[in-house]
């Protein structure tokens, strides 16, 4: 079982918070296939949040095929996240410290890095700028 | 569960003497959601609470609450109500037995065991005087009245202006837990805007005796955006999207708008905005804007 917390200065949507938390729980193998989500009831004690906002949480994640409700059972883990494959992880940190070294030669401190980075991860939603 | 919206307003208005209190408000609020009031102080968030539990009647247009009017079928309305009043007023000379007893006494719905299990919960002996309870045991104490009659739908009215954090913390977590059993609908009035993303999903912003605002939080937060640019007017933007709050410096403009679609205009810088901040636009939009914002601040930030 796992235990939710909020951050509220962090702007992330309260239910995608809960979302997150799951899925770095089942990518740090503290979540397994099988195991039980805390009952919305649960959260709502715990979080003083509104019941909706789990529901949207537990809904998407179920969407995601991560977990699935049992109807007066609660909700429980149905498959794994791939953890990402530790030689991909080198070969792209590799990358990123030659892209780092030349972001720097070019005058960009760590945090001109950051919001580059930020920027240009961010999914073309209504946010971009076309 | 009840098909009809929790509460619907159309043209409501209420005048005391010559001052209009709330003018013109037309929404809908559907049945299950948790939604907020929001607005500075006299803004017109009592008016409304008022007139939706039959406590005072309109001036002009009608409202409705779970199908009913409030005033003209009472015997439909008040037994699926709950209201808690601003400042939760109890008997401070009762003990809790006895304020218990008075609840069950004016309440044909009243569910002994409700009420006894939450007092029972919150470890408070039913001998005690009420006048003798911290503030947010009060308030419990004033939430437990209004749930021991399994209310369908519960007003609020600033239901933790008064309290300290813990004890905020403590009575939404009620109200939530309650929510979450029954599916019951809550309308809670707030000039604390901080945390109200926490526990609600539907809002209303209310400022001079008006709505400003009505919609579900989530699509309110993703159908605004904040545009920053160089210096520039703010004309051909207003063309497409509702410019809500502009300021401008010598060189730099920063517009707070609803977007109808998406925003393809390379001159701007176009970031997400939490709904503090678009509140708080909204609360000094449509007057002279200097003064009501920082009014509106003042007010909110409390």
């Amino acid at each position: 079982m796992i235990e939710f917390h909020l951050d509220s200065r962090s702007g992330v949507p309260t239910y995608l918070q809960l979302v997150q938390q799951v899925k770095q729980s089942l990518r740090l193998g503290i979540l397994q296939p099988g195991d039980q989500l805390p009952t919305v009831k649960e959260v709502v004690g715990s979080l003083a949040i509104n019941p909706n906002t789990v529901l949207k949480a537990y809904r998407e994640l179920d969407l995601d095929g991560l977990v699935e409700g049992r109807r007066g059972q609660g909700t429980f883990v149905s498959s794994d996240l791939p953890p990402v494959p530790p030689d991909d992880v080198k070969a792209l940190r590799t990358s990123l410290q030659r892209w780092i070294e030349r972001a720097r030669a070019a005058g960009l401190d760590e945090d001109n890095m950051s919001a580059l980075f930020a920027d240009t991860v961010r999914p073309p939603a209504v946010s971009r700028v076309a | 569960m009840n098909e009809h919206p929790a509460l619907q307003a159309a043209g409501l208005g209420k005048r005391y003497g010559s001052k209009w209190a709330l003018e013109d408000c037309t929404l809908e609020i559907p049945a299950g959601s948790v939604t907020a009031l929001v607005g500075p102080n006299g803004a017109g968030k009592t008016t409304l609470l008022q007139l939706a539990v039959g406590l005072s009647e309109p001036t002009t247009g009608t409202v409705r609450v779970l199908g009913h009017s409030p005033r003209d079928e009472a015997v439909s309305v008040l037994p699926k109500i709950g209201f808690v009043a601003q400042e939760h007023p109890l008997y401070r000379g009762f003990s809790i037995k006895e304020t218990l007893k008075l609840g069950q006494k004016l309440n044909p719905s009243w569910d002994d065991r409700v009420a006894l299990d939450r007092i029972e919960r919150l470890g408070l002996p039913l001998r005690q005087k009420v006048g003798t309870l911290s503030g947010g045991q009060q308030a419990q104490v004033a939430l437990t009245l209004a749930l021991a009659k399994r209310p369908q739908l519960l007003f609020l009215d600033e239901p933790v202006a008064s309290l300290d954090p813990l004890a905020r913390r403590e009575f939404m977590q009620s109200v939530m837990e309650v929510v979450s059993d029954t599916g019951m609908t809550v309308v809670l009035s707030s000039h604390i805007v901080a945390d109200l993303e926490r526990v609600c999903d539907h809002l209303v912003i209310l400022a001079r005796a008006h709505t400003q605002l009505v919609g579900p939080i989530d699509e309110i937060v993703a159908g605004h955006r904040l545009l920053v640019g160089p210096r520039a007017d703010s004309a051909a933007i207003a063309r497409m999207h509702d410019v809500i709050r502009e300021s401008h410096t010598e060189r730099q403009t920063t517009l707070l708008v609803r977007a109808n679609g998406h925003v393809y205009d390379s001159s701007w810088q176009v970031l997400e905005v939490d709904l503090e901040e678009i509140v708080l636009a909204y609360l000094g939009y449509g007057s002279d804007r200097g003064a009501a914002h920082a009014a509106a601040r003042e007010a909110v930030a409390r």
